[in-house]
């Protein structure tokens, strides 16, 4: 359980994450929603001690973020950013391997290698392994990162936009292995995701944030909906059940 | 728009351009036996620079050439450290701790000292006394400007290069309204100091700078294991529990250390880092500080101590192989800024 209580961070006179309380359960697919510039990295990247906040505080399982251990933490919750760049030469092996650290502390074990080989194959990237992180495309790149956070095997995982770069194939590849996560191996993954259709077949619970604040908190059913998606991005969507999904329809 | 899809020009449809490195890495040996080889030709140019050419007072020669040769050992060991740690929490592989004003406080410092005290009270002062004082005054500033700068989350590459050039400016500017005002007899005095000198060097001064250096070589030892972590960026490094303000502090305190003795010891060394951090990252193909470490410290040490005796012993100069380094690694600069890998 991810317990988000006052949280607040302002640069200079503006709030950019205003005063969030909430409570995020553990188990399942949470997807944070919301208009660009609305807080929602910014909240996130503050859950994971990344950004230090100006008030409030985040506890991960009775853990308060900004007193525990890094590396104790490290073990229980793993984030992963939107921009990605390594200034150094590695493998994607090389890559995903340094998802141990917090086990292992370099000292690869039969163990962690089988982590590696595991969380390579779930991204489908055993024939990249060997290549180097530099020379990929952009959605190769990003599997690989996501690749070394499935084999940091943390209870909570946070990621920022996983679906950048990704086409569609792989988005859907992708969000169908973040369920695989949640619902079979009882991880909690809470994403921050632009796309409402993704986040509406995905995630068992919604987040919607505006102006820093989080304004609504709720399953699919509840937040797909076009009175509340106006409120949190101001324009009319319309919303169809197609197959049993909520669908946004914000095309035209 | 029609409906109907035109082909597009084939300019428009030829692949991204896929940035790839130049193929520098001769992928013929692995890292480990690099580490063998050049160990051998650092031993090598080592003995060489001892033995060649002795002559016949050993009592004078030997101890003379003993202290050069550890001088140099030193400073390439700690230029080596120094700048692989720097470009790892950096995250850049052009920015060393040098580049960043470094030489010119040194100038400054010692332009200051001449023109305030004089030369003869340069001399009284004592060279124990001299090198405490730069040392410090170089520790602080890079210890001050490294904490500004480094420690925020989102510091720019580009504003770090001009704030080293902003301050380097500024140093220099002073330095050259003191000399300006200097005899000419206290100028020719100073002009000594300008380039780095491998071979006037107090055999006291280097004791207390190795027991120095072997105290910022305990930390880097304690944090051996967090390194290659940290190469990754500050937002993995932490996901992956690396305590980063702590281990970043450290890494700055340790850098400022060993560029403050290396300086004060021989004078101003601003490209020598650059060359040998970036042969060793070539010559590794996979990034690993246990490996990079060692060969950029060697290669410091093949470039210093062997680059000595082809000067001395082929060419018959004296002391001009810092001049030879820093011309050689301006234009790696210049190679590395056209190529684009500053990022």
């Amino acid at each position: 359980m991810i317990e988000l209580t006052g949280l607040t961070k302002r640069y200079g006179s503006r709030t950019v994450v205003d005063r969030v309380s909430g409570t995020i359960e553990a188990g399942g697919i949470i997807s944070i929603i919301g208009a660009n510039g609305a807080g929602k990295s910014t909240l996130l990247s503050m859950a994971a001690r990344l950004l230090p906040m100006d008030e409030g505080t985040v506890f991960v399982d009775e853990l308060d973020v900004l007193s525990t251990p890094s590396d104790q933490l490290a073990r229980k919750l793993s984030i992963l950013r939107q921009e990605n760049t390594l200034s150094v030469r590695l493998s994607v092996r090389d890559l995903v391997a340094f998802g141990r650290h917090p086990h292992n502390r370099g000292r690869h074990t039969a163990e962690d290698r089988e982590h590696v080989d595991r969380a390579l194959r779930y991204l489908q990237l055993d024939e990249l392994a060997d290549r180097y992180v530099d020379e990929l495309s952009g959605g190769q790149r990003q599997r690989a990162f996501i690749a070394m956070v499935i084999a940091q095997d943390t209870d909570y995982v946070l990621l920022d936009e996983p679906l950048n770069n990704l086409d569609m194939k792989h988005a859907v590849e992708m969000m169908q292995l973040l369920r695989r996560m949640a619902h079979d191996f009882g991880k909690t993954v809470v994403l921050v995701i632009h796309d409402i259709n993704f986040a509406s077949c995905y995630s068992d619970r919604i987040m919607a944030m505006k102006d820093g604040a989080l304004v609504h908190h709720g399953t699919p059913e509840q937040i797909m909906r076009p009175e509340v998606l106006r409120d949190v991005y101001g324009i009319d969507i319309r919303v169809e059940q197609i197959d049993g999904h909520r669908i946004g329809i914000y095309f035209a | 728009m029609s409906a109907g899809t035109s082909p597009l020009p084939p300019s428009v449809t030829t692949a991204p351009r896929l940035r790839r490195r130049p193929s520098l890495s001769p992928a013929a040996l692995s890292p480990a036996a690099w580490i063998g080889v050049l160990a051998v030709l650092a031993a090598a140019s080592v003995a060489l620079y001892l033995t060649v050419d002795l002559g016949g007072n050993l009592g004078y020669v030997l101890p003379r050439r003993v202290n050069r040769v550890l001088t140099m050992v030193l400073v390439a060991y700690s230029v080596g450290v120094s700048t692989v740690l720097f470009q790892t929490i950096t995250g850049n592989r052009i920015l060393t701790p040098s580049i960043m004003g470094f030489d010119a406080l040194y100038l400054l410092i010692q332009t200051g000292l001449v023109f305030f005290i004089g030369s003869s009270g340069v001399v009284a002062l004592g060279s124990t006394t001299k090198f405490g004082v730069e040392l410090a005054l170089m520790v602080a500033f890079s210890w001050a400007i490294y904490r500004w700068l480094f420690t925020g989350s989102g510091t720019s590459l580009h504003l770090v290069l001009l704030v080293g050039i902003v301050f380097g400016t500024m140093f220099r500017g002073v330095s050259s309204l003191l000399q300006r005002l200097l005899e000419p007899s206290e100028f020719v005095v100073l002009q000594d100091a300008m380039f780095a000198s491998f071979t006037n060097v107090d055999t006291g001064l280097l004791r207390v700078s190795f027991v120095l250096v072997g105290l910022a070589s305990l930390v880097v030892l304690g944090l051996r294991r967090q390194f290659d972590v940290l190469a990754l960026g500050r937002d993995t490094a932490i996901s992956l529990g690396i305590d980063h303000a702590r281990v970043v502090t450290a890494v700055l305190v340790v850098c400022s250390v060993l560029v403050g003795v290396c300086t004060a010891l021989v004078g101003p060394i601003t490209f020598f880092g650059l060359i040998v951090a970036n042969l060793a990252y070539a010559l590794c193909r996979r990034f690993r500080h246990r490996h990079v470490l060692p060969i950029a410290v060697l290669l410091g040490i093949i470039a210093l101590v062997g680059g000595q005796v082809v000067l001395e012993q082929v060419f018959a100069f004296d002391t001009a192989l810092s001049i030879v380094i820093e011309f050689a690694g301006g234009l790696l600069f210049l190679v590395m800024l056209l190529r684009g890998s500053i990022k």
